[in-house]
């Protein structure tokens, strides 16, 4: 009887503290949109004029751009249509494409999304195999690991990106230097120096943060009462190391998504690709405002939606997470 | 390996004399870590017995190596130690058991209980599975696992077993989780227990009821107890035999009935007469100058002279061999002197 | 394990204790570095800026030019230490600009307290949301390529980093009992937290600045690499490697691959050294805890 009160009072302030870390989450991508809007009124002089960015209009075309961005209006009413439009999944139309924002920034998804995929599956992979190995047999492997570790994390994508490139497909051959390929195979394999590049700095993260929580908790004490009881060291590692180690692996893993995000705008110019990040690119070269906005946007919405969502599993993950504590 | 196994349950728990058969066995066990020169020897000539059913007592101050002698048995030594001696859990050979015999051993014949329950606890698990990873491990199907471990929790005092079984450490008391704990490591029919001071981590008045619990199921289940602690008085109050150990070495061994009337050793004696005793007709406490030594960083000899009261030139020589006195072994070259 | 052997540890202590050769090595190539950026016009064989047809991609080794030339035919070598000047001093910037915000936003955080610290605080979560090479982009777009726009659009960027540490450190050593009999004498707040707090921030706001160096130095030249940043005829090691690209794919790699792998020494070498001190921090509040 008063268990089931009890659970249901815990079941209410589960529910209020998951409204209480979207609200933070919706806040996030609020003021950041605010910022993202406000960017262009930043702009020195007539914002429409740093968008076509000396291209040549009669006034009446500037006076329809004006319109078009709400620039004619208040700074409020002009954000309120614009992100109106936005939740509409309409960012407008690009300036140097003619073509809507939207369309432009999907028709290029499939490479960047494969690219950012490819490139975390291969990170976590080899990140946490890197991590338990040398936190596990320690000593000479945790020590190359350390710094296979430490020289990854520092190498900047543009670095591996021109070095795989120099090597493997100029050098070696073996890959393709640029392009996106057709079907999923052809796709794969030229996207794997891309993702690879990609992956590095990830990896070493990873493989840092990975090996430091393995070797706490292959310290904790329960490690060696579960060893003292005849478990197996594969079991222990599995179900005692892993498994407690897992909430500042997962953490680290959503705070790399924006990190592998940024590396695609480095990483398909490098390689020739034809993705969101290159877009990205070249739109703020040309000053292509609803492109770089909507990409923007996008951008910062899944960022916050992925670590969101990383935050809402850590109960689960670790029963001590206190649910009704103060939500920060 | 199964009729082994059935073979050695024939033998009454409280029928100490027929059975041949001790629970433990340790004999000039010594243990070092690193080799030649630079080696730092942590243990030197430890022997300990524990017969079926029986409850021994370990007693030293920390850095005494009585944690590390009671992990030993279960082969448990520090990374990169070396073991010289015997050790002996019912008739395995410690020492030189592989990976999996030591596992099988584990998994059968020894349990652990641990000083920090809410350590020893895996803290993202939940209770049932601590209970029952020892059984699975050994095989054991999952539903009668359980079962199992239901039937423990409710012999060691725990309300509502079924609902505890799906709870986190977190929500119990330290005293009901070292509960757990116990029932955890009498799960799998042990003939040996190794404590390794189980209440040192708990409040006063949960210390009683734990030792009382602990002390009970062993006698249920007819269980050989090593109880490794600090405190001599609780040693002396629950066990048959205790041993007192000093830097490394076993300095006395003598039956808890005669410890306090008759301690053979100047460390015993001390060792009494700091604690706060209500046995002692003295009210008056005395602590033990110096602080205790590690193996490694105590003085050739006796490793106790350099605290002890009536230490002399001879005791500098050679370490003083054990030799009866009264009803003790001790290792002393003049216990009259403590104890005439 | 869970048992410690003190003569084991002592041992192991020991060992830490004494500088590791590798901070020297890092230091040393950083001195290196900032050196050749400084003493660019008197060390450098060339003008970075000459160009000869002629002597296009030399590899390394060439005669007259050890670390070889670019398509156009400049120096690498030269380049490398005029380049070294953009890309130290922008890093510089950001550094010093976020370190300066953060200590004001964390040390005031800090002593504020009550919902001044939940504003701030939530603040710095907010742009710590916000990816800093995407918030750099967005001030490209709006001011055009240069470099002083992505200098303050990274410095905002890296404030929470430095200014959530020094808001912890001001917190903990603001509780200490001494903070509070100073104010029993009454001076005044801001004399306390100046005179009293900041000493105390300096040793992790450096550790915290020395890693946000690097992190800025990557940022930078990447945007130069995508050609966001520096502008011709100013270089720095991120645009030399985008000028390079043409190169290395016509299979001579080493006009791009040598200021990559400088790139890749420094932030190593600043990552080790970030990482030293913040240890060398840990250490001592361990020990004098």
């Amino acid at each position: 009887m008063k268990r089931t009160l009890a659970d249901r009072n815990r079941k209410r302030t589960f529910a209020g503290w998951i409204g209480k870390r979207a609200l933070g989450g919706v806040l996030t991508v609020l003021l950041a949109s605010i910022l993202i809007y406000g960017a262009l009124r930043l702009a020195p002089g007539d914002p429409v004029l740093a968008m076509t960015g000396g291209r040549r209009l009669t006034p009446d075309q500037v006076e329809a751009l004006r319109h078009r961005y709400g620039l004619d209006q208040g700074f409020m009413q002009g954000y309120l249509a614009w992100i109106g439009d936005a939740l509409r999944l309409d960012f407008g139309t690009s300036m140097n494409y003619q073509t809507s924002v939207t369309s432009l920034i999907t028709n290029r998804l499939g490479v960047s999304g494969v690219l950012i995929l490819y490139s975390a599956v291969l990170a976590i992979v080899f990140g946490f195999a890197v991590a338990l190995a040398s936190a596990v047999k320690g000593g000479l492997v945790n020590r190359v690991a350390g710094i296979v570790a430490a020289v990854t994390t520092a190498t900047p994508t543009f670095v591996s990106a021109i070095g795989l490139l120099a090597l493997f497909s100029v050098g070696l051959g073996w890959f393709p230097a640029t392009g996106a390929g057709t079907g999923l195979a052809d796709r794969l394999w030229h996207l794997t120096l891309p993702a690879v590049a990609m992956a590095i700095v990830a990896f070493g993260v990873l493989a840092r943060v990975g090996n430091a929580a393995f070797a706490e908790e292959l310290r904790r004490e329960h490690v060696e009462v579960a060893r003292s009881r005849g478990v197996s060291t594969a079991a222990v590692i599995r179900r005692h190391v892993v498994r407690n180690a897992l909430a500042p692996i997962l953490t680290i893993i959503g705070l790399l998504f924006a990190s592998l995000f940024v590396g695609t705008a480095v990483v398909e110019t490098a390689f020739g690709l034809d993705g969101v990040g290159s877009l990205l690119v070249s739109s703020v070269s040309r000053r292509d405002f609803p492109v770089v906005q909507g990409i923007a946007l996008i951008a910062v919405l899944l960022f916050v939606v992925v670590n969101t969502l990383v935050d809402l599993a850590m109960p689960f993950i670790d029963p001590r997470v206190t649910v009704g504590g103060p939500g920060r | 390996m199964l009729a082994k196994k059935t073979l050695a349950r024939k033998g009454t728990p409280d029928g100490r004399a027929e059975d041949r058969r001790d629970a433990l066995g340790i004999s000039g066990l010594s243990l070092a870590v690193g080799t030649g020169e630079r080696a730092i020897p942590l243990l030197a000539d430890v022997t300990v017995r524990v017969g079926r059913g029986e409850t021994v007592g370990l007693v030293g101050e920390s850095g005494s190596g009585k944690s590390l002698t009671a992990r030993a048995a279960l082969g448990m030594l520090p990374r990169g130690a070396r073991a010289t001696g015997g050790v002996t859990v019912a008739d395995v050979d410690v020492l030189a058991a592989g990976r999996r015999q030591l596992r099988d051993l584990r998994r059968t014949r020894a349990s652990m209980i641990f000083q920090d329950p809410r350590a020893s606890i895996n803290p993202v698990r939940r209770i049932g599975d601590y209970l029952t990873e020892g059984l699975r491990a050994r095989g054991v199907p999952a539903r009668a696992a359980a079962e199992r471990a239901r039937d423990l929790l409710d012999q060691v005092g725990i309300r509502d077993p079924k609902g505890a079984m799906r709870r986190f450490p977190h929500e119990f008391s330290g005293g009901m989780l070292q509960r757990v704990v116990i029932a955890g490591a009498l799960s799998t029919e042990p003939e040996l227990l190794l404590a390794d001071e189980p209440t040192t981590a708990l409040d006063v008045t949960t210390q009683a009821e734990v030792v009382g619990l602990l002390k009970d199921m062993q006698r249920v289940h007819g269980t050989g107890m090593l109880f490794v602690t600090h405190d001599l008085d609780l040693a002396a109050a629950i066990c048959d035999r205790v041993y007192v150990m000093y830097a490394g070495r076993i300095v006395e061994e003598a039956a808890s009935a005669s410890l306090f009337a008759a301690p053979a050793h100047p460390y015993t004696r001390a060792l009494l007469e700091a604690s706060p005793s209500v046995h002692g007709e003295k009210a008056e406490i005395k602590a033990i100058t110096g602080r205790p030594r590690a193996l490694a960083e105590s003085p050739s000899g006796c490793s106790f002279r350099d605290r002890c009261p009536l230490a002399g030139d001879e005791c500098a020589g050679t370490v003083p061999a054990h030799r009866p006195h009264g009803t003790s072994l001790v290792a002393c070259v003049r216990p009259e002197q403590v104890t005439p | 394990m869970t048992l410690t052997i003190p003569a084991l540890r002592a041992r192991s202590a020991k060992r830490r204790r004494r500088r590791p050769l590798i901070v020297s090595l890092a230091v040393a190539f950083l001195i290196l570095v900032a050196a050749m950026g400084l003493l660019a016009p008197v060390l450098a064989p060339h003008s970075p800026d000459a160009t000869s047809l002629l002597n296009s991609l030399l590899p390394p080794g060439a005669e007259g030019h050890w670390l070889g030339t670019d398509s156009t035919g400049r120096d690498v070598l030269s380049r490398i230490m005029y380049g070294a000047r953009l890309s130290l001093l922008a890093p510089l910037g950001v550094v010093l600009l976020s370190g300066l915000l953060g200590t004001a936003i964390g040390l005031l955080a800090a002593r504020a307290g009550g919902w001044a610290d939940a504003v701030l605080s939530r603040g710095m979560d907010i742009v710590f949301a916000f990816p800093s090479m995407l918030l750099a982009m967005l001030v490209v777009a709006v001011f055009g390529p240069g470099l002083t726009a992505p200098i303050c659009a990274l410095a905002v960027s890296y404030t929470p980093f430095v200014g959530r540490v020094v808001r912890s450190v001001a917190i903990q050593e603001g509780t200490r009992p001494y903070m509070e009999s100073y104010r029993v004498m009454g001076f005044g707040e801001l004399w306390v937290t100046l005179r009293h707090l900041l000493p105390n921030v300096v040793p992790v706001l450096v550790a915290q600045s020395t890693l946000a160096f690097g992190y800025a130095l990557v940022d930078l030249a990447a945007l130069s690499y995508l050609g966001l940043g520096v502008r011709p005829p100013d270089a720095d090691w991120g645009s030399m490697i985008s000028q390079a690209r043409s190169a290395i794919l016509q299979g001579e790699p080493w006009s791009g691959l040598l200021p990559g792998l400088v790139v890749l020494l420094t932030v190593v070498s600043v990552n080790v050294l970030g990482e030293h001190i913040g240890g060398s921090i840990g250490r001592k509040q361990s020990e004098g805890a």
